[in-house]
């Protein structure tokens, strides 16, 4: 299989790489760029381990091909942290102890991200239909949902 | 296998026509990865579509709207035009998967994927929305019903996309809702579903009515007599009591674990009366 040559960018980077057609955007991520943040879990959309941006919208890069990234913007966990200064919403799933295991939790934290970004105050409700695209069997999801209002709130007084 | 982005729908009807393997045409790739995940296909050819000018929008004209084949079912919902005109239809894009899902999978695509239980479909169905089929030999446009044939088969041909789909503009009193039956409240598949549209006179009378069954059929099912049943009338009880008997008649469901047929066919009827009366209320009917 010819490869397909991809030039896009990832957490502000211009990024190249050769990618094989039917490669997905997680396998590029995790196996060809290092950027093991986004996990497989299921592979087929259900579980939302591998939550991606891909210019402005929330994806499973499990379900996009890495031939697509051409000339978009990826943004992954690995982007969310300024050096030192975690994310509000990292740093609030922290004090929560909204983690256990943690192979969710990476897309949650993007998932999360889109969804403050989309709508600054949302209800507990909307947090949970917003986040019903991501899996976690250890939390109980309790945990996650008080962490993200509790980043709301302080993304709002920022 | 081989990835190619064209630019023009006419070389994407070009590279389909000549593929001599397995083709496939990628849009939001949420049923299609899956698939090839799963090994249930595997296609020597892939033809991404997003990059064809037109493909991409949500456009609004004179005769109502296109939405291009290409478009995610997330960018429906937050085209308030389009939420105002068609209800119905957008809530049923919008009940497809996740956040994540919805930032990729098209109503075009739920209808080539030609799963029964498809959740836009019902409602497409019953907008009377049309789909602009581009081909070798050039475009056809087609009611969408008229696309699945079965579970995954579709009756286009090789070489043939589809690359948007149309919606009437609306008249007054007007409007279209869609529900379906899941034993949770989100990110499942649909053991039953409904979709009506209507239209009403000036004194609240139902002038056009169309009804849609979903999962109740190996295709989505336009329900013509539920239709007329509901014409003239302001959807009284022995209405709809005469729509439900219609709806769960209509059916010709199976028995798997998400529903019995028995069960499929009472809730087809329970589903058409609550999804006739939120249209009604929608169209301004009292």
């Amino acid at each position: 299989m010819a490869g397909v040559a991809v030039s896009t960018t990832i957490n502000g980077d211009a990024v190249e790489y050769l990618c094989q057609p039917d490669e997905t955007l997680l396998e590029v991520l995790r196996d060809r760029l290092g950027l093991t943040g986004a996990k497989e879990g299921c592979g087929t959309g259900d579980c939302g381990a591998c939550s991606v941006i891909v210019d402005g919208r929330l994806v499973c890069s499990c379900l996009v091909l890495g031939a697509e990234a051409e000339g978009r913007k990826v943004e992954t966990i690995e982007g969310m942290a300024h050096g030192d200064q975690l994310h509000p919403l990292q740093q609030k799933f922290l004090e929560h102890a909204a983690l256990q295991c943690g192979v969710c939790t990476p897309g949650f934290l993007i998932a999360a991200k889109d969804l403050l970004e989309k709508n600054p105050s949302p209800t507990e409700e909307e947090i949970r239909f917003g986040l019903a695209g991501n899996l976690c069997r250890c939390t109980g999801y309790d945990k996650i949902v008080r962490a993200v209002q509790d980043a709301a709130n302080v993304m709002k007084g920022a | 296998m081989r990835y190619i982005r064209p630019l023009s729908i006419e070389d994407a009807v070009g590279e389909l026509a000549k593929a001599v393997g397995p083709a496939a045409i990628l849009a939001g790739g949420s049923d299609l990865l899956v698939r090839m995940k799963g090994g249930f296909v595997e296609p020597e050819l892939i033809v991404d579509i997003k990059r064809i000018g037109g493909l991409g929008d949500v456009t609004e004209t004179a005769e109502g709207f296109r939405i291009g084949a290409a478009v995610p079912c997330a960018v429906l919902g937050e085209n308030k035009a389009l939420k105002k005109a068609w209800p119905g239809v957008v809530e049923a894009a919008n009940l497809i998967g996740s956040k994540q899902v919805q930032g990729r999978c098209t109503i075009t695509g739920n209808l080539c994927n030609a799963s029964p239980a498809a959740d836009s479909v019902p409602a497409l169905v019953a907008a009377g929305a049309k789909a602009v089929v581009a081909g070798p030999s050039g475009k056809r446009t087609i009611a969408v019903e008229s696309v699945p044939t079965g579970p995954g088969r579709t009756s286009l041909a090789k070489g043939e996309i589809i690359e948007a789909i149309l919606l009437d503009k609306r008249p007054a009193h007007a409007g279209d809702a869609y529900l379906r039956f899941i034993p949770r409240t989100e990110m499942d598949i649909a053991v039953v579903s409904a979709g009506v549209n209507l239209t009403l006179d000036d004194h609240g009378a139902i002038k056009t009515a169309r009804v849609a069954l979903g999962a109740a059929a190996p295709t989505v099912l336009l329900v013509e007599e539920a239709g007329q049943v509901l014409v003239g009338s302001k959807l009284d009880q022995a209405t709809l009591d005469r729509l439900a008997k219609i709806c769960s008649g209509a059916c010709r469901p199976i028995d798997d674990k998400r529903g019995t047929i028995e069960f499929r066919r009472k809730v087809a009827g329970v589903l058409a009366r609550r999804v006739a009366a939120i249209a009604y209320k929608r169209a301004g009917g009292k």
